[in-house]
């Protein structure tokens, strides 16, 4: 078996066996064969697929700097599948929210939205991962062009939005969404500063002694090389 | 010989004589009060330490609700309770070993009567009763619990505040060894709470020693807590070791954490709502996965009972 036969057919099935498992567990929760949902478990329901959103968000962000600093570019491969698990707990959080939370009720659903900011933080975010997940094939991915990268670059703001929703609902104790929000600033942070780096070398002429010349495994700057994320 | 009234004296200043002193003139008093109430019956309130034991002899109450009480474990095993952890389930981790033996009440302020009291001297005189409340936490989730406790006002009469005394600011305990929550600086701690004189000595105020008949679990704020059921639950202070009568209104723990989202009266109001979230509706806690919220009644209900209370006050901005 070669490499993408490989990934394809063992290591994709695995991970999204692995992906799917936090989903598995609240169903078993419920029905108390692994644990149980406590005196809430609405609540309970609605806070774990909002934080395994979250985590797939940042674990969607995590790809490009682990393959760019591993140099293991199969990685890549299994980006699109993660990012569509940020949205599938989105999702779930959000039917939740809609279904089990609020029952429906449209007046209620629509005063959440435009008057509680962090509901409507969370709902931004939403809906830009829906856009996101509903461009993921790659038939329109081609069919959109550059406009395509411009859109998932969406993905940054998603991050932001889902630490700031997840912030402004805690009562008083922002450790966790602290946390959060400094994996976040991480994983942003590594793109900035990648960028900043591209861009002096774009224009290397000018300061040539602040940069020595990169070797190893550092692609050629000059060639833009698409990179989608 | 011109025998002059003790001035009034703060409890720090209080020697441990005039302490004795006033130990034992309230335990006078609290017999008398006893026998008062029970008509002639030896015992009142008799708590012992083991969390599973009964309590004995609970009247009912006429204030108590019909509607169908949350289960022991639901009610005991999700709390706000942050001297134990932040989560709902830390507290009926963290507290179980908690110690509530021996105890004592500090008792100070515009009363005549002030000093170190032990729970038992403090509980005893007084009727156990069971009264079965809702209670809206400010989170948007309620419950029917079924307490047992004494009121207030029975308690506070003893120690004859004086008319100085507009407001009560009660402490919960600070002991970060037994309370690991304490540890982390979450809240400015001890947690503090405060009531009116007047709601504070309401008969549907209680302090709960008790829940389901049984000594109150730890989670729950043994070995005695605050119970008010028309205010949102976190003015329901736990492991009070703190009673003091003041002319001002008392900062409390949530209204100096977030003073726009938290206030002083605290008092359930549907048309009020958080700065972040809705009060209309409430999740009534194991009503079901499927059950849709009901609404939130105006002082939880209580209305008919405690709204005279605020005739003259602005609850829009006395949140």
């Amino acid at each position: 078996m070669n490499t993408l036969t490989q990934i394809r057919f063992v290591w994709k099935p695995l991970v999204f066996a692995l992906c799917l498992s936090p989903a598995i567990l609240v169903v078993t929760d419920a029905f108390e064969v692994t644990g149980d949902l406590g005196a809430n478990p609405v609540e309970a329901i609605q806070d774990r697929f909002g934080i395994w959103g979250l985590r797939f968000i940042m674990i969607t962000l995590l790809v490009t700097p682990l393959r760019q600093i591993t140099g293991r570019s199969w990685l890549a491969r299994f980006r699109r599948m993660l990012g569509l698990f940020a949205f599938f707990y989105a999702l779930m959080h959000f039917l939740t929210w809609l279904l089990l939370d609020q029952g429906l009720l449209m007046s209620a659903i629509a005063e959440d939205i435009t008057t509680r900011p962090f509901i409507t933080l969370g709902f931004a975010a939403f809906l830009v991962l829906i856009a996101m997940a509903g461009t993921s094939t790659n038939g329109i991915r081609r069919r959109m062009g550059r406009h395509w990268q411009q859109l998932h670059y969406g993905i940054y703001l998603v991050g932001i939005l889902g630490v700031w929703h997840f912030w402004w609902q805690v009562k008083l104790d922002t450790s966790e969404p602290a946390l959060y929000a400094a994996i976040l600033a991480a994983l942003l942070g590594y793109r900035l500063f990648r960028s900043m780096e591209n861009r002096g070398r774009r224009a290397g002429v000018r300061a040539p002694s602040r940069r020595a010349p990169r070797r190893g495994r550092q692609p050629d700057v000059t060639a833009p090389a698409p990179e989608y994320d | 010989m011109l025998i002059r009234k003790p001035p009034e004296f703060r409890a720090s200043e209080i020697t441990s004589e005039t302490n004795y002193l006033n130990r034992r003139r309230f335990m006078r008093d609290g017999a008398v009060a006893a026998g008062a109430l029970l008509a002639g019956s030896a015992y009142g309130a008799i708590l012992p330490a083991n969390p599973q034991a009964n309590l004995a002899d609970i009247s009912g109450s006429e204030y108590s609700t019909s509607e169908e009480p949350n289960s022991f474990e639901d009610i005991s095993t999700y709390n706000n309770y942050y001297e134990f952890g932040t989560g709902k389930a830390d507290p009926s981790r963290n507290a179980q070993e908690f110690e509530t033996r021996p105890w004592t009440i500090e008792v100070s302020g515009h009363a005549e009567l002030t000093g170190t009291f032990d729970l038992d001297d403090v509980a005893k005189p007084h009727r156990l009763e069971e009264r079965i409340y809702r209670m809206r936490c400010v989170e948007a989730w309620s419950m029917v619990i079924p307490w047992v406790g004494i009121p207030l006002a029975d308690v506070i009469r003893r120690f004859r505040p004086t008319s100085n005394a507009k407001y009560v600011a009660f402490e919960t305990l600070y002991d970060p060894q037994r309370m690991p929550g304490q540890r982390s600086r979450v809240l400015d701690w001890p947690y503090r709470e405060g009531l009116t004189i007047a709601e504070a000595t309401h008969p549907l105020t209680i302090l709960a020693v008790g829940l389901y008949g049984k000594v109150l679990p730890s989670a729950n704020g043994a070995p005695i807590r605050l119970v008010v059921p028309w205010k949102y639950g976190f003015k329901g202070i736990k492991g009070i070791v703190g009673m003091r009568f003041i002319e001002t209104q008392p900062a409390t723990s949530w209204q100096m954490a977030a003073p726009h989202e938290y206030g002083f009266y605290a008092n359930v109001n549907p048309n009020v709502d958080h700065p972040r979230w809705s009060q209309a509706r409430e999740r009534r806690i194991g009503a079901g996965l499927f059950a849709a919220k009901q609404p939130t009644l105006m002082f939880n209900g209580y209305g008919e009972q405690i709204a005279h209370l605020y005739e003259d006050l602005d609850l829009r901005r006395n949140f």
